[in-house]
């Protein structure tokens, strides 16, 4: 059974589209990734479901509730962590969670054995009573996710939970994020780490430029993409024309599935192949056209290969082309009320 | 299309709203003052600023001459009630920062994302802390301004005093919120608070009376909400209550203790409907 349905919702900021038309079904009782680079429309899809952005256009349904229509009841069922870990650095752990606890209208005895639970499930014991002001990224991201959880959602959503973060706290939120799910919570990840998605994640939901540009389990789309992966470099910087040329020359070959010329990465050749001899023939034709190779890699797919496959550039060349682009202060005036 | 399930949860009455709105404003009220008591900077400042204008100023005019001032006051209590009332309107003029810094820092969307039974309980505690907040420190400004040697008012004049700065307190508490989610951030807030806060005390009887000041001023200081807060406190200092006597011969004519507390309750419903569009806006 499904929690989240969103349907056909599109998002524009001014003249800026953010969301396209994106349609996306989550299940119950699993941990479903969003994977994309900055900029693909993650947050503004995640701001939507939290119920912070209301959609140009779609509907949004999470556990029966119609999101717009009745956004209390979607709250009421929904723990949401955002990207900016939000917390008053004057108050204590401790006090921010039972302000949490009233806001969410706990009765004052649950709230305080809830936070006792989650001080200790989140390792919190040593610093929960100091000024939040004085806590680690880590720390604050741990007492961000302890809010988000204070009143059991069904469901958790968590917008890139893990950047920035020493490895010892990380460890500790994907550990925790593990044990709710078998503790029947559904969550919601958004992250661009593809490591964080494939350990995680029981499926997922590539977004690129505001859509779902891939869905299924992280095996289900590379199974889907098939064959080995080749990164070939003629040379450390070839050109357009020099890759042109070896793409003609290799896509004939039995066993060549594709070619792709990555621009971005000094006109690499990302080749997809089946059948062991393939590497072989590659360097015989290459050695007989006069042609060298500077690097050749083979691995099996991975989820980047999969958002190559749908759009031609890796997941880390997609950053650097967003990073350039994106301006901080204005995205902030958009988050703002 | 709505689920079985929301329907069922549209036709029930929600449980205990009254004590969810409390809670929740509770909550955000007590957070409110712990930031207060962890950093009182605000509080002190706030104290500070008019006592050293009660201070330097009475003796500044110290040694005017006598029956210079309506009624034959001293100046140091003339100066009182315009301290006073000063010291309310730049606390309740502040109400809208920890706001504008919620929206900032993004913790007002931690409350948003909360099923708060109203979003008013936001708005509802801010008005609450910056009352008792401006009441503190305008109580705090009486007691020097008694020590001082410039009266206290009786228990009836107690009770005007309290309920003009009430007034006053809620008129400008609407206005700095308005502010707070209309402007871009703090740093235009604290410029708009910066520029109002003098000009407005010099265009107002806080300092001198209407007679003392040339035609324009004169017309702006009878226009100016402060004006209507400082007399009723002022009369409240000099005796026996009177709320039908003239407290200000205004160049559009007399006002009595009755009006000045009507404009300042008409000012605030004013100000309170005005922000409202933009508020549930902000909010929804």
């Amino acid at each position: 059974m499904a929690l989240i349905e969103l349907r056909k919702i599109s998002k524009a900021y001014g003249s800026v589209p953010a969301l396209h038309e994106l349609d996306l079904t989550v299940p119950e009782g699993c941990l479903y990734g969003l994977l994309g680079p900055n900029g693909a429309g993650k947050t503004t899809a995640m701001r939507i479901l939290a119920t912070l952005l209301a959609p140009d256009s779609g509907s949004v349904v999470i556990g029966g509730v119609d999101g717009l229509v009745q956004p209390r009841e979607v709250r009421q069922l929904m723990g949401y962590v955002a990207q900016e870990v939000a917390i008053d650095k004057i108050l204590s752990g401790r006090e921010l969670l039972q302000l949490q606890g009233d806001l969410y209208h706990l009765p004052r005895n649950e709230s305080e054995t809830r936070i006792a639970d989650l001080i200790e499930r989140l390792a919190m014991g040593d610093w929960i009573d100091r000024r939040c002001g004085t806590y680690s990224g880590g720390m604050r991201r741990r007492l961000d996710l302890a809010a988000g959880l204070l009143h059991r959602p069904r469901l958790l959503v968590l917008d890139e939970p893990t950047v920035g973060l020493d490895i010892e706290s990380r460890s500790a939120i994907w550990q925790l994020l593990r044990q709710l799910v078998d503790e029947g919570t559904t969550v919601l990840l958004s992250s661009h780490y593809l490591e964080e998605v494939e350990a995680l994640a029981d499926q997922l939901a590539i977004i690129d430029a505001g859509r779902v540009i891939a869905e299924g389990s992280p095996d289900q789309l590379k199974q889907r993409l098939g064959g080995d992966r080749v990164t070939l470099r003629i040379r450390e910087f070839s050109n357009a024309d020099e890759a042109t040329q070896v793409r003609a020359l290799l896509e004939p070959l039995d066993g060549v599935r594709q070619v792709v010329v990555n621009r971005s990465q000094g006109f690499s050749l990302n080749l997809v192949i089946e059948g062991g001899a393939v590497i072989d023939q590659l360097r015989q034709t290459l050695e007989a056209a006069g042609l060298p190779v500077f690097a050749l890699a083979q691995s099996r797919p991975s989820l980047d290969d999969v958002y190559l496959q749908a759009t031609g550039r890796t997941l880390m060349d997609a950053e650097l082309a967003i990073a350039g682009q994106r301006d901080v202060k204005k995205e902030k005036r958009q988050s703002m009320r | 299309m709505t689920s079985p399930t929301a329907s069922v949860a549209l036709q029930q009455q929600p449980p205990g709203a009254l004590s969810e709105l409390s809670q929740e404003t509770w909550a955000l009220t007590r957070r409110l003052f712990l930031q207060l008591m962890r950093r009182p900077s605000t509080l002190i400042a706030g104290v500070l600023q008019p006592l050293i204008w009660l201070i330097l100023f009475g003796a500044l005019f110290a040694n005017a001459p006598e029956g210079l001032l309506p009624g034959g006051m001293s100046y140091g209590r003339f100066l009182g009630a315009g301290v006073i009332v000063f010291t309310a309107f730049s606390g309740a003029l502040n109400a809208g920062l920890p706001v504008m810094f919620d929206r900032e820092f993004g913790f007002l969307n931690r409350l948003l994302v909360a099923p708060l039974r109203s979003r008013s309980s936001i708005v509802l505690a801010s008005v609450i802390y910056i009352t008792a907040l401006s009441l503190l420190q305008s109580l705090a400004i009486m007691g020097t301004a008694a020590v001082l040697g410039y009266g206290w008012p009786g228990i009836s004049g107690l009770a005007l005093v309290l309920v003009t700065l009430l007034l006053l307190v809620f008129a400008v508490t609407a206005l700095s919120l308005g502010l707070a989610f209309a402007l871009p951030g703090h740093i235009e807030l604290i410029a708009v608070i910066f520029v109002a806060n003098l000009p407005l005390l010099f265009a107002s009887t806080a300092l001198a009376p209407l007679s003392f000041m040339p035609t324009w001023l004169g017309w702006l200081a009878a226009l100016n909400p402060l004006t209507f807060a400082i007399e009723p406190i002022r009369a409240a200092y000099q005796g026996p209550l009177d709320l039908s006597a003239v407290l200000l011969e205004a160049p559009y004519g007399d006002v009595t203790g009755t009006s000045c507390l009507l404009i300042l309750l008409v000012l605030t419903i004013g100000l309170f409907l005005a922000i409202r569009p933009l508020l549930n806006r902000k909010l929804s």
